[in-house]
C-alpha cells in the first residue's frame, strides 16, 4: 500500500510552511534591516532551535511515556561534550563544515543515547517520584565525571570547539529532528509507549513488553538530547560541566510543562518563545526562571496540561479552516 | 586508616548525618501524608541560613547568645513553609502526583531565584554560631560544637517521636495518610493537619540550618536543592513515612558521604549518588519499611 | 471432548503474601474452546488465580502449563504472546487514548516495521499500519463498538468500556480469555448482549473462556464447568449442578449471606 492521498499533501504542506519560515529567516537576516544586531538576532534563533530539539526530546519522557525524568541535561551534556571531541578530532581532515557538523552531532547523539539506554535499564524499573530522583542522581554523576575527566578540561572551561553551529544549518537539523521525532510518536512505538503511560499492568497484559518499550523511548529522547546538546557546543564553543547542573534539567522541563506535556508543537512554540524572550529583554534575564517558577504554579492550578495541553498544532489543519474546509471535512466525519 | 582519623571521620559522619536526618524528617513527614516530594524543603534550609546570616550578628550585638537567632529562623520557615503549602500546594493537591511534583519544583525554583534576586549570587558567611572550644582527646580533634550538633539532632529526633506517639495532633498525622476519609469521619481535621505538618518540617529545616552553618558557614541561594535530594533519598533509604527510618536513613547517608570522601575527594559525590541509586532500586520500600505493590 | 492436550493445566499452584496464603493447591484443567466458571465469596482468590495465571504475581508453589507448555516465572507480556489473554476486574483501558487506538496497541506484534520505516513512512509502514486497522475494526464489530473508533475511552459508557477491554483481549490472538467479573454493574440488557458476545467468540475464535463471576445465575446458564474457590483453596468443581448441590459450596455461600 502507497502512502494515502491526505498525509501526502499534508507533508508537503508542512516542508512547504518550513520553507516559507526558512525563507522570512534568510531574509531578516541578509536584507541587513537589523544592522549591527544581525550577528545577535540570529544567535538568539540558534538558541531558540537547539532548545526546540532537548525540550521536544525531553516530551518523549514527560508526555508520551508520562515519566519525570529531572536529569535531562545529563544526556545534553554528553551530546556536548562527545561531539565536541568528534569534532576535534575530525577537523584538519579537509571534510566541509556541514559534514563534519552532523558526523559529530550523529557521535554525540548515539553517546547519548548509549547513556541514556545504560540509566535507563535499572532507573525505569522506578515511577513516578523515585524515578524523577534517580534521574537526577544520574545526571549529577555524570557531570561529576565531566568535572574529572581530563579530556573535558578536568573540570574548567573546555573551549576551542569549532563553531559550526551555524543558524541556516541548526534550522533544518531542528527541522529534521522534530519531524522524527513526530514519526516516532505517530507509529507503533509512540502508540505503544502512550498506552504504557495509560496503564502498564494493561499494557503488559496486551502483550507489550513495558520495560523494553520504556527503555528504547528513553535511549531516543537521550540520543536527540545529546544533538542539541552537540548543537549547543558548536554553537557555544565552550563549556564547563556545571553548566549541565540540575537547574538546566529543571529550566527543560519547565519549557516542556509550559509548552503541554504530550504536545510535540507546544514544546516547539514554548522552547522557542521561553528561550527566545527572556534573550531579548536583557535587564529580564535575572527573573527568567522566578517567571517560569511563576508561571509553572499557575499553569498547574489552571491548566494542568499546559498551554497547548495535548493538542497539536497542525498547518494542514489551519489552511483547511481558513479555506472553509474544515467544515466540510468535520461534518464528513461524523 | 588509623584509629583517629576513623573515629574524626565517625563524628563528622554523625553530624553530617544529623544534618541530614533532620531534613529527611520533613521530607518523610510531608509524603507521609501527601504523597509529595517537597521539593522546595530543601530550600527552607537556605531561608532558614539566610535569616540566621542576618539575625545572629543583631542577637550578638544586643549581647544575648547567637544561637536563639534559631527561633526568628524557626519563625520565618515555618513562615514560608505555610505560605508554599496554602499559596500553592493546595490548590494542585487533588490533581495528581505529576502536578504536585511540578509545582514542588516550581516553588524550589522559586525560592531559589527569589533568593538570587534578594541576596545575589556571591556566597554569605555567617559569624559564629558557637563559641566552644576544640578538645583533643587522643589525637582526635573535636569541636565542642559538633558534638552539640548531634546531641540537638538526638533530642529533635526524640521529641518528634513522642510527639507522633503519644499526643492527640501526633496520632491524627499518623491517622491521615492511612485513610484519608476515614480521619474526616473522624472529626479530624485533614487539611489543618496538612498544615500542622509542613510548620513542622519547616520549622525543623530551621534547626537543620543552624546546624548546617555551625559546621558550614557558607550561604548560597542553591545550598538547599542537592542537600534537599540527598536527604530525601536518606529518608526512603530509611523507610518513608516513618520517623525513625528518617533518622536511620540521615546518618548513613551522612556516614556514607564522609567516608566516600575519605578515600575518592574528586569522586565523592558521584559515589555518594551511585550508592543511593542502588539502594533505591534494591530496596524502595527503605529499611524500615513495608514492600507495597499495586493491587491489581 | 477429543483426547487433546488441555488448554490450560494447573498444577497444585499457590502464593503466599508474607505469612498469608492467598491462593493454595489449585488445579484446574481447561478444554479446547471450553467455557469454564470460576466463582467463589469476596476474598476467596479468584483474581489471584488470574494473576498468577498471567504473570502478574509469581506462583511460590506449583506449576502452570498452556498447552502442554510451562509458563512458569514468565513475564505477563511473554505469557500473553503465549496465548493467554485477560480482562481486569476494575477496566484497566488506555483511557486517553481513542477507542481503536486501545486495540491497535495490543497488536504491537502483529507489525514489525522497523524504526527507519516509521521515520521515512516506507511502503511497509503504511501497508502495516492498514492492515492493524483493518483487524481492529473488525474486532470492534465483534463486541459491538463500530462506529466508536475515534471516541477516547475514557468518554466510552461503563458497559462498553467492559467490551471494549473484551476487543482488546481478542488483539493479542490468544486461546485462552479470562474474564474477570465482565458483567459486573451491567444491567440485564447489556449483560444479555455481553453473553451473546462470549458465546460468539467462542465459536469464531475457537477459544476457550475462563470466567470470574459473581452472578451466580449467569455462571450456571453458560458455564460448562464450575470450579469454586474459597479462603484460597478449590472447594468444589463440577457441572453447574453438580457444584450447585454440594454441600460445601451452599454452606460458603449461605455463610456469606448471613454477613
Amino acid at each position: 500500500m502507497k502512502m494515502p492521498k491526505k498525509y501526502k499533501v499534508s507533508y508537503l504542506i508542512n516542508l512547504l510552511g518550513l520553507l516559507v519560515l526558512y525563507g522570512l529567516a534568510v531574509l531578516l537576516f541578509e536584507s541587513g534591516v537589523l544592522g549591527t544586531s544581525t550577528t545577535y538576532v540570529k544567535g538568539i534563533f540558534t538558541t531558540a532551535c537547539y532548545t526546540i530539539v532537548m525540550v521536544t526530546s525531553l516530551n518523549l519522557v514527560v508526555g508520551v511515556m508520562g515519566e519525570f525524568s529531572l536529569g535531562h541535561a545529563g544526556f545534553v551534556s554528553v551530546g556536548a561534550y562527545v561531539s565536541a571531541l568528534a569534532s576535534n578530532a575530525l577537523s584538519g581532515t579537509g571534510m566541509p563544515n556541514l559534514l563534519v557538523l552532523l558526523i559529530a552531532l550523529v557521535i554525540g547523539g548515539i553517546a547519548a543515547g548509549i547513556t541514556g539506554m545504560l540509566v535507563g535499564i535499572p532507573a525505569l524499573r522506578l515511577r513516578g517520584d523515585y524515578l524523577a530522583i534517580v534521574t537526577v542522581a544520574f545526571a549529577e554523576i555524570i557531570r561529576v565525571c565531566f568535572c574529572n575527566f581530563e579530556f573535558t578540561g578536568g573540570g574548567k572551561t573546555m573551549s576551542g570547539i569549532a563553531k559550526l553551529a551555524d543558524f541556516y544549518w541548526v534550522y533544518w537539523i531542528t527541522a529534521a529532528c522534530v519531524a522524527v521525532m513526530f514519526m516516532f510518536v505517530r507509529s507503533r512505538y509512540g502508540r505503544t509507549v502512550k498506552s504504557i503511560r495509560e496503564d502498564y499492568i494493561a499494557a503488559a497484559a496486551s502483550g507489550i513488553n513495558v520495560t523494553y518499550y520504556k527503555v528504547f523511548t528513553f535511549a531516543v529522547a537521550a540520543f536527540f538530547a545529546g544533538v542539541g546538546g552537540g548543537l549547543y557546543a558548536h554553537y557555544m564553543t565552550a563549556m564547563i560541566p556545571t553548566n549541565f547542573n540540575f537547574n538546566y534539567s529543571a529550566e527543560l522541563l519547565s519549557e516542556v510543562i509550559i509548552g503541554g506535556t504530550g504536545s510535540l508543537t507546544g514544546s516547539v512554540i514554548g522552547a522557542a518563545f521561553l528561550s527566545a524572550l527572556p534573550e531579548m529583554m536583557r535587564q529580564f534575564s535575572t527573573y527568567r526562571m522566578l517567571a517560569y517558577s511563576v508561571i509553572l504554579v499557575l499553569v498547574m492550578i489552571f491548566r494542568p496540561g499546559g498551554i497547548f495541553g495535548t493538542w497539536e498544532f497542525s498547518l494542514t489543519g489551519l489552511l483547511m479552516k481558513l479555506s472553509g474546509k474544515g467544515n466540510k471535512a468535520a461534518k464528513e466525519g461524523q | 586508616m588509623t584509629v583517629s582519623l576513623f573515629v574524626q571521620s565517625l563524628i563528622n559522619g554523625l553530624n553530617q548525618g544529623a544534618i541530614y536526618a533532620l531534613i529527611a524528617l520533613g521530607y518523610t513527614m510531608v509524603y507521609g501524608i501527601i504523597r509529595m516530594i517537597n521539593f522546595a524543603h530543601g530550600d527552607f534550609i537556605m531561608i532558614g541560613s539566610y535569616t540566621l546570616f542576618y539575625t545572629v550578628p543583631i542577637m550578638i550585638n544586643i549581647g544575648m547568645p547567637a544561637w536563639l537567632a534559631v527561633i526568628i529562623a524557626v519563625a520565618v520557615c515555618m513562615t514560608v513553609g505555610v505560605l508554599v503549602e496554602t499559596i500553592a500546594y493546595k490548590p494542585v493537591r487533588k490533581a495528581g502526583s505529576m502536578s504536585a511534583l511540578i509545582t514542588a519544583l516550581a516553588m524550589s525554583i522559586f525560592l531559589e531565584n527569589l533568593a538570587m534576586v534578594l541576596f545575589g549570587a556571591k556566597p554569605h558567611n555567617v559569624a559564629k554560631i558557637f563559641a566552644l572550644p576544640t578538645i583533643n582527646v587522643m589525637g582526635v580533634v573535636l569541636p565542642l560544637n559538633v558534638l552539640l550538633t548531634i546531641a540537638i539532632g538526638v533530642g529533635i529526633m526524640i521529641l518528634m517521636q513522642v510527639f507522633i506517639k503519644k499526643t492527640k495532633m501526633g496520632k491524627a498525622m499518623r491517622a491521615v495518610p492511612q485513610d484519608k476519609d476515614a480521619a474526616i469521619l473522624a472529626g479530624i481535621n485533614v487539611n489543618r493537619i496538612i498544615t500542622l505538618t509542613f510548620a513542622i518540617g519547616s520549622g525543623l529545616a530551621a534547626v537543620a540550618a543552624l546546624m548546617y552553618c555551625a559546621k558550614y558557614p557558607r550561604v548560597t541561594n542553591d545550598m538547599g536543592s542537592m542537600m534537599g535530594i540527598k536527604a530525601f533519598i536518606a529518608a526512603v533509604l530509611g523507610g518513608i513515612g516513618i520517623i525513625p527510618g528518617a533518622m536511620l536513613g540521615g546518618i548513613l547517608v551522612g556516614l556514607i558521604e564522609i567516608f566516600v570522601k575519605l578515600f575518592a575527594p574528586g569522586w565523592y559525590e558521584a559515589i555518594t549518588y551511585s550508592i543511593l541509586i542502588v539502594i533505591l532500586l534494591v530496596k524502595p520500600s527503605g529499611i524500615l519499611g513495608k514492600n507495597l505493590g499495586e493491587k491489581v | 471432548m477429543a483426547e487433546k492436550t488441555p488448554v490450560l493445566v494447573a498444577k497444585s499452584l499457590g502464593i503466599q503474601f508474607g505469612g498469608l496464603k492467598a491462593v493454595s493447591d489449585f488445579n484446574m484443567e481447561i478444554g479446547e474452546s471450553e467455557l469454564v466458571g470460576l466463582i467463589g465469596p469476596n476474598g476467596a482468590g479468584k483474581t489471584t488465580v488470574f494473576n498468577l495465571i498471567t504473570g502478574v504475581y509469581k506462583p511460590t508453589e506449583g506449576s502452570f502449563y498452556l498447552k502442554g507448555e510451562k509458563m512458569n516465572g514468565k513475564k505477563t507480556h511473554q505469557i500473553v504472546h503465549a496465548g493467554i489473554a485477560r480482562t481486569f476486574q476494575n477496566i484497566r483501558l488506555f483511557k486517553k487514548m481513542t477507542v481503536i487506538e486501545n486495540v491497535k496497541a495490543a497488536m504491537q506484534e502483529k507489525a514489525n516495521y522497523s524504526l527507519v520505516d516509521a521515520i521515512f513512512r516506507t511502503k511497509k509502514y503504511w501497508t502495516q499500519e492498514a492492515e492493524l486497522t483493518k483487524h481492529a475494526k473488525e474486532l470492534l464489530e465483534v463486541v459491538h463498538l463500530s462506529g466508536k473508533e475515534e471516541i477516547l475511552a475514557s468518554n466510552l459508557p461503563y458497559g462498553q468500556q467492559r467490551r471494549l477491554e473484551i476487543a482488546r483481549a481478542l488483539a493479542t490472538d490468544m486461546s485462552l480469555l479470562l474474564l474477570d467479573e465482565p458483567a459486573a454493574g451491567m444491567n440485564p440488557t447489556e449483560t444479555e448482549e455481553l453473553l451473546e458476545i462470549i458465546n460468539y467468540i467462542r465459536d469464531r475464535f475457537k477459544v476457550s473462556v475462563l470466567l470470574i463471576e459473581h452472578d451466580m445465575s449467569l455462571v450456571m446458564k453458560i458455564c460448562q464447568r464450575i470450579y469454586v474457590l474459597d479462603f484460597g483453596t478449590t472447594i468444589a468443581s463440577g457441572t453447574p449442578e453438580e457444584v450447585a448441590n454440594h454441600p460445601r459450596v451452599i454452606e460458603a455461600y449461605l455463610g456469606k449471606d448471613d454477613e
